[in-house]
């Protein structure tokens, strides 16, 4: 694996994008900032092998965790409240 | 008899309903009464082609079904107590469940299973929104419940109140992580050890710790 585009500790955007097909990013983080809290690896695109696709393209796979409070506005409790998921690169921008 | 519908002229069972002497009891529907579904028709048609074209044979199918059905929250209990009592298997469980597993003769399968650890400063709770993903060869298969639209929905959105209904409440100092399966991994919790388990052997831990305790909504049972 080369070194992955956003390290550890790298505050990202999902983009806000609504493609149709089989897509892994979930809808309501899509738009919100977030954290690399970890780099999976490298993995096939599960955008592509759904469809059979296999041409072995691999794409980075990263752990995001996000602020309970940054998703939903309203979010009742601790500000400390987080949520983690896996995200591929191809739906990840640099945040501020 | 029980409560078994299986005879309906040994009406002897009580239960909370009324239908007309003579008139048969209504039938539970069996498996064929309701219709297939696209995808099961064609999970059902994808097999059929793999054991034709010889990718597998229908006896390694059945073999396959079976394992997986097999499979129970005692082998997650086993991890979870080995890992109270031996600092260095936690250690080398946090960094590969798979492989940790597999010291105790556990095969954990091939897709990766990170276990994350609940703390005095933070309690974790799995999902999955997109699916049903859950760490089915070490915990078996999945609760109908953590399938459930409202389940998925509603603890990534309110995890604390979800908590609260399965009768965990987790104080206000300390952080709720949800982990939302969507991808390569797959996620199960290693729980606080109960207070007062101090004199328990590594089989009387293991008895404390329940499926739910793994997915994260419950905590392990007293000691």
């Amino acid at each position: 694996m080369t070194a992955p585009r956003f390290p550890v500790g790298a505050p990202v955007r999902i983009r806000r994008a609504w493609p149709p097909g089989h897509v892994r990013a979930p809808w309501y983080l899509r738009g919100h900032r977030g954290e690399v809290c970890a780099v999976v690896g490298d993995f096939g695109n599960p955008e592509e092998l759904a469809y059979g696709r296999r041409d072995g393209a691999k794409l980075t796979l990263y752990r995001v965790r996000f602020r309970q409070t940054e998703i939903w506005p309203d979010y009742a409790g601790p500000t400390a409240d987080t949520l983690e998921t896996e995200i591929y690169e191809n739906w990840l921008e640099p945040a501020a | 008899m029980s409560g078994d519908h299986d005879d309906d002229r040994h009406h002897d069972h009580g239960h909370g309903h009324d239908h007309p002497p003579g008139q048969k009891h209504p039938f539970q529907p069996d498996l064929e009464d309701s219709p297939l579904s696209h995808y099961q028709l064609l999970q059902m048609a994808v097999a059929e082609l793999m054991i034709e074209k010889g990718v597998f044979t229908g006896e390694e199918f059945r073999r396959t079904l079976e394992d997986i059905d097999s499979r129970t929250p005692a082998a997650g209990a086993r991890v979870v107590a080995r890992a109270w009592i031996d600092p260095a298997f936690k250690a080398r469980l946090l960094a590969d469940t798979n492989k940790a597993a597999a010291e105790l003769g556990i095969d954990a399968g091939t897709i990766p299973i990170l276990t994350v650890e609940n703390t005095p400063d933070t309690h974790n709770v799995i999902v999955c929104t997109l699916c049903s993903c859950y760490p089915r060869l070490l915990i078996g298969l999945p609760p109908d419940w953590y399938k459930s639209r409202e389940y998925r929905s509603r603890v990534v959105r309110e995890p604390r109140q979800v908590l609260a209904e399965f009768g965990t409440a987790i104080p206000d100092g300390m952080a709720v992580t949800v982990h939302d399966s969507t991808a390569e991994l797959r996620y199960m919790v290693l729980p606080m050890r109960p207070a007062g388990s101090e004199g328990l052997d590594e089989a009387a831990l293991a008895e404390l710790v329940t499926r739910d305790c793994m997915v994260g909504v419950t905590l392990p049972k007293a000691p």
